[in-house]
Formats: structure tokens, C-alpha cells, sequence
């Protein structure tokens, strides 16, 4: 038996033996960047940085002012010291988890069978999905706020009596339209049918399938709808507001009134907050780019 | 040994599989060959599990495996292309079916470097399936089925992405290891010199029936039906007249029919002739004219039109290059016996029904 397969583009007319050898496929070609800074870009670039830093820097600057009138870290220790924000931000931050741990294990199965085996529900998927764009948040809140104060007292222990078991069902809906779409682009983009079947015909379960074989290959997509899913948990106010749990950008807005100050050193760090998980998003999905670039090397 | 007993597959009011009865030996290969939407698909789909009969069912070593899922079959599966698990290494893709079985890490990585040392990649264990050509990709995906020594092997054509060459040579490789080590394999494809070169038997499928299930000489010289001469090989049809005691008459020579059924003899017919089994001589007073010529290395493929108008393909050595366009030309059969069909019989339909 040969040593290795036939020939790549760079093997045609070459010597048989030749041919025998082939190139791994080269890695993608970076567009070249322009060498020079044309100076329209520079202004857009400036323009830009102003747009977006001005209030950034006008709000850390703001956030490191003391009562005293000089600069330092009082603002930030006040959260720490703040145990109203403290129980906020933890119970924000499980919320947040929660959710994310459902929606993976809720939407992966459901965009895996509507591809495999019920593509005639794309449709239907598409517009279920879109709804809790198209109702605005204030009716969802009255419905539900409806709801709370009528509910029988065995639904009130089960479901209202704490904001994690209240609020964290509402979030996996209302953050649907963004963490379906983000599961559905990626397992669209792999040969999910022939993964499946040689999986499966490996001996693989159903359940190891979706975890070792889709789950990695959409793992992409399944950062992106987590990292969605966590930053509308941390931001949305209007329905945790209505139905009177305490979250974070609830109690942030409490404090606001009292010490503007706290509050957008508050919003500082959940910027900074955003801006981590931005870049280890990225980097967990570049770092496998990354390790098999280094392999063709 | 496997059996299909009457399996048909509806999908709504269209007939994927309509009763498929089908016995593949131990240590055979079989090969399904016929045009897209013929239901050869669908019948390797069954048989691995991941399609269920309409009716009919799936007997592997007597055993009814109908509704047994695809995870339970013991099937090594090969399919089109890139079926290798992206985020695995080549390794950890050939140990897989290992894994799932609960083998112990050293012996499933041994094993799976013994299958690689099998289809020459063991030096590639260590890269990931992007980083490999198609070709190593498709001896991977052997490897891969052939790791968890499965009872049965489906191939589902998987050399149709590869370019010309490496599915030559891959053809060669996969049939010299199929018959070391005899594993039963049913092999689906839609390319006949495939399915000619690689099987024991192969089994001519048009509208989700078996039309003819013989050795590959058989299906290539004796086609039981006008679709699986049409269908497997390029095939001539020139008008001809049944003649008494069995013989037909065509360009004006008299050849045994090979199939008169109880023709009339004066009736007219069509015979099917292979382009190889038809020479020419250059000859002034010749039936007709050399309008097409192509050269193909081993052999030359001219079209001849009879002074009828009725075109006629025939493939000579290359050797005999001298004959040229506008040329006129002699035909002589060199067969001694032929195939007939009433005139007017459909040919061999190309589009059927897409239902892969």
C-alpha cells in the first residue's frame, strides 16, 4: 500500500512519485493589509476612538472621584462593602450561569433534530424563535406580572418566591432570538447529517453524538449564544423591575440615586466584564485555529 | 450473510425502494449501482440503520435487524466525505468506535495506529482530518469503519469526490483490503467502471428495483434488460430484423438473438451493441461517414452516421488512428450473438425521480 493519497492541486504534472507526496492543503492566505495609512482612514479611526472612548475615559475618570474631591478607588470599594449590590450582582451572575447552561442544553437538541429530522419545521422554528423580539418586553412583564399576582400559592413557592427560579425561564425565551440563531448558523455550517450517521454507526448514543461529535464543532456558535444569553441576563431591567426582584441593573439603578458615583464605577467594571468575555470568546475560538496552524508548521 | 426481504421505502406517495429482495454472501462485495433517485441509497441507509422500511425487512447472519438503531448494528459506515470528526485528530476519529465500546485508551490508540499502518497513514495520526487531502481523508474514514471489526462494511460512494487518480488507486486499495479481510460489503455507487472493477456481483437498480444482480461479466455482456445495457457502458442501437430459427439480421449480418421470446420472425427489432463490438474498414463504398472522432489513449471512440442517418458508436484500438473525419467507412459486428429490444422501448432513462 502507497504511502499516502493522490495528488493535490500542486501534484498534477508532477512525476508519479512525486504526486505520491502530498502537500497538506497550504493555510488560508491573509488579505495583505494596505502598508499605507490613507489619511481618510486615519480621521475615521480618530473619530471613532473619540466616539467611543471620550465617555468611557469621562466615566472611569468620573468613577475614581471621591467625596472628597480627590481621585481614588472609594467608589469601587463601596461596591465590594455594598452588600445590596453584592447580593445583586450574585444573584445576577446565577441567573446568567443558569441560563446559559439551559439554553445550551435546550437549543443544541432542538436545532439538531429540526435539521436531521424535522427540517419542515425550520419555518415555524424561525418565527417561534423571533417572538420575544416582536412582543415588547412591557407586555411579556404585565402578562407575567398578571400571572404573579394571581397565581395559586403552590405555583407562588414553586416559581415567584425567588428571583433565580422566577426571572431564569423568562431569559432562556427571551434570549432565544439570539442563541438560536447563533446555534443554527453553526451547526449549518458542518455536514451535521454524515457526523451524525458516522457517529452513530461508531456506537455512539444520541448523547454522546451531541457531546463529543456536534457540540465541539459548533463550539463557536456555542460561545457566541452563551456569552448572548449572559450579557442580556446582566442588562435587562424592565421585567425583573415590573415583577420587583432585585438584580443587578435593578440595584444599580437604586444606587444611582444615592451615590451616582458607585454606580458608574459599577457600570465601569461590568464594561470590563463584557470586554473579558469578549476576548476569551475569541480566544477560545481562535485557540484551535491556532493549535492545528501550528501543527501544518 | 445479509438479506433483504421485500423492503420498500415510501417517502409520501414517492417509491424510494419499491420491495428490494437482496442476499449478499459472507466475504462478498456487492455493488448498487444506478442513476440518482434509484434507490440505492435508501437500500444502504437501511441496511446501516439509519432508514426504516415502509414494509419488508433486514436480516443480517438470520437475524432480523430492522428496527435495530444504528448504534447496535456493528456496521462500519464510509461515507461521501468529510464524515472525519473535525475536532479530533486522526487518532482519536480511528480509536472512536473503540471508545464507544469502552476499550481501554493503549488499546484502542494501538489499534488505531495498527489500522493506519493498514491504509498508510500512520505518520498522519497526529494531524486533523483539514490538514489531509480527500484522499487521505476517504483512507481515514476506512480506517475508521474498519477499526471497530464490523460485521458488515457500507460503502456509500465514497470515492465520488476524489479526483480521477486517487480514485483509481484508492479502488484498488479498498477492494485488496476488503478481500484480505473478507468483510461483507455492499458498496453504492452511481459509477459503473466502479462497480464493474471492485464487485463480485453487482446489482443494477432503476426506480427502486433490482433490474439485474450478477457478476460483473454477466451484467456487462449479458444484460438482462435494456436499461442495464444502457445503463452499465456505452451501447448502440441499430434496427434489425428477426430471422428464422432464433437469428436477427443487422447491418446486413446475421447474428443469434440472444433473446427472440417468441418474436415473429420479419419483425422488426432493435439491437444493442456495444461500441467494442463493432470494428471499421476504411472503405470508399462503405455504409457511412466518420462525423466524430476522439482520442482516448488506450482507444479511439468514433461516431459513425449511417447514410440512414442513425449514428453508431464504436470504439476501436488507437492503434488504428489513420481512419479521420469524413472518411467513409465499413461496419462489421465481431460478436456472435445479441440482445434485442422491441423499437421504440424507452433508453435508459437518466432522469428519474430524485429521491437519493
Amino acid at each position: 500500500m502507497s504511502v499516502a493519497g493522490g495528488g493535490g492541486p500542486g501534484a498534477v504534472g508532477a512525476g508519479a512519485l512525486l504526486a505520491e507526496i502530498e502537500e497538506p492543503p497550504a493555510p488560508p492566505r491573509r488579505a495583505r493589509r494596505g502598508k499605507r495609512l490613507r489619511p481618510w482612514r486615519v480621521v475615521i479611526l480618530v473619530l471613532a476612538l473619540l466616539f467611543f472612548l471620550t465617555p468611557l475615559i469621562a466615566s472611569i475618570k468620573y468613577s475614581l472621584l471621591q467625596l472628597n474631591g480627590s481621585y481614588g478607588f472609594d467608589n469601587y470599594t463601596q461596591i465590594i462593602s455594598n452588600s445590596a449590590l453584592r447580593s445583586a450582582l450574585f444573584t445576577s451572575l446565577e441567573i446568567a450561569g443558569i441560563s446559559a447552561f439551559l439554553v445550551v442544553a435546550l437549543l443544541l437538541p432542538t436545532v439538531v433534530l429540526v435539521r436531521l429530522k424535522l427540517p419542515k419545521l425550520t419555518l415555524l422554528m424561525e418565527g417561534v424563535t423571533i417572538l420575544p423580539i416582536v412582543v415588547p418586553p412591557i407586555v411579556i412583564a404585565a402578562g407575567l406580572a398578571q400571572l404573579q399576582g394571581s397565581a395559586p400559592t403552590w405555583m407562588v413557592h414553586l416559581w415567584f418566591n425567588h428571583p433565580l427560579t422566577a426571572l431564569t425561564p423568562v431569559y432562556v425565551v427571551l434570549a432565544m432570538p439570539f442563541s438560536y440563531r447563533a446555534f443554527d448558523t453553526g451547526v449549518r455550517a458542518i455536514d451535521l447529517r454524515t457526523l451524525v450517521d458516522a457517529s452513530r454507526s461508531l456506537g455512539a448514543s444520541w448523547f454522546t453524538t451531541l457531546t463529543r461529535v456536534v457540540l465541539p464543532n459548533v463550539e463557536t456558535a456555542m460561545l457566541g449564544a452563551i456569552f448572548l444569553t449572559i450579557a442580556f441576563c446582566m442588562g435587562e431591567v424592565v421585567i425583573a423591575t415590573i415583577l420587583l426582584y432585585v438584580t443587578l441593573p435593578v440595584e444599580m439603578i437604586q444606587v444611582s440615586s444615592s451615590s451616582p458615583g458607585v454606580t458608574v464605577a459599577l457600570s465601569v467594571l461590568s464594561l470590563v466584564l463584557v470586554f473579558l468575555l469578549l476576548f476569551s470568546l475569541s480566544f477560545l475560538a481562535g485557540r484551535r485555529r491556532g493549535s492545528t496552524s501550528v501543527r501544518v508548521i | 450473510m445479509i438479506r433483504f426481504e421485500g423492503v420498500q421505502r415510501h417517502y409520501g406517495s414517492v417509491a424510494a425502494l419499491a420491495g428490494l429482495d437482496l442476499e449478499i454472501n459472507d466475504g462478498e462485495l456487492v455493488a448498487l449501482l444506478g442513476p440518482s433517485g434509484c434507490g440505492k441509497t435508501t437500500a444502504l441507509r437501511i441496511l446501516g440503520g439509519f432508514d426504516f422500511p415502509t414494509a419488508g425487512r433486514v436480516l443480517v447472519d438470520g437475524q432480523d435487524v430492522t428496527n435495530v438503531p444504528p448504534n447496535k448494528r456493528d456496521m462500519g459506515m464510509v461515507f461521501q466525505a468529510y464524515s472525519l470528526f473535525p475536532n479530533m485528530d486522526v487518532r482519536t476519529n480511528v480509536a472512536f468506535g473503540l471508545r464507544m465500546r469502552r476499550q481501554d485508551k493503549v488499546t484502542r490508540l494501538k489499534r488505531a495506529d495498527e489500522l493506519l499502518e493498514l491504509v498508510g497513514l500512520v505518520e498522519h495520526a497526529d494531524r486533523y482530518p483539514h490538514q489531509l487531502s480527500g484522499g487521505q481523508q476517504q483512507r481515514v474514514a476506512i480506517a475508521r469503519a474498519l477499526a471497530i471489526e464490523p460485521k458488515v462494511l457500507l460503502l456509500d460512494e465514497p470515492l465520488s469526490a476524489l479526483d480521477a487518480r486517487v480514485r483509481a488507486q484508492l479502488r484498488v486499495e479498498i477492494r485488496n483490503l476488503q478481500q484480505r479481510l473478507g468483510i461483507t460489503t455492499l458498496f453504492v455507487t452511481h459509477d459503473q467502471s466502479e462497480a464493474l472493477s471492485m464487485a463480485d456481483r453487482v446489482g443494477v437498480m432503476k426506480s427502486g428495483r433490482l433490474e439485474q444482480l450478477d457478476t460483473p461479466e454477466n451484467v456487462y455482456h449479458h444484460p438482462a434488460t435494456a436499461f442495464a445495457a444502457e445503463f452499465v457502458g456505452a451501447m448502440n442501437r441499430l434496427p434489425g430484423r428477426i430471422g428464422d430459427g432464433g437469428a436477427v439480421q443487422v447491418l446486413g449480418q446475421r447474428l443469434s438473438c440472444l433473446n427472440d421470446e417468441g418474436r415473429q420472425p420479419g419483425s422488426a427489432v432493435e439491437a444493442l451493441l456495444r461500441p467494442e463490438a463493432i470494428s471499421i474498414v476504411a472503405d470508399t463504398a462503405g455504409a457511412g461517414e466518420v462525423t466524430h472522432r476522439s482520442f482516448l489513449g488506450s482507444s479511439l471512440r468514433l461516431e459513425v452516421t449511417l447514410d440512414g442517418g442513425q449514428k453508431v458508436l464504436v470504439e476501436a484500438s488507437s492503434h488504428d488512428a489513420g481512419v479521420d473525419v469524413g472518411q467513409r467507412v465499413g461496419l462489421r459486428i465481431l460478436t456472435q450473438s445479441v440482445t434485442v429490444v422491441d423499437p421504440g422501448v424507452a433508453p435508459a432513462p437518466e432522469a428519474v425521480p430524485a429521491v437519493a
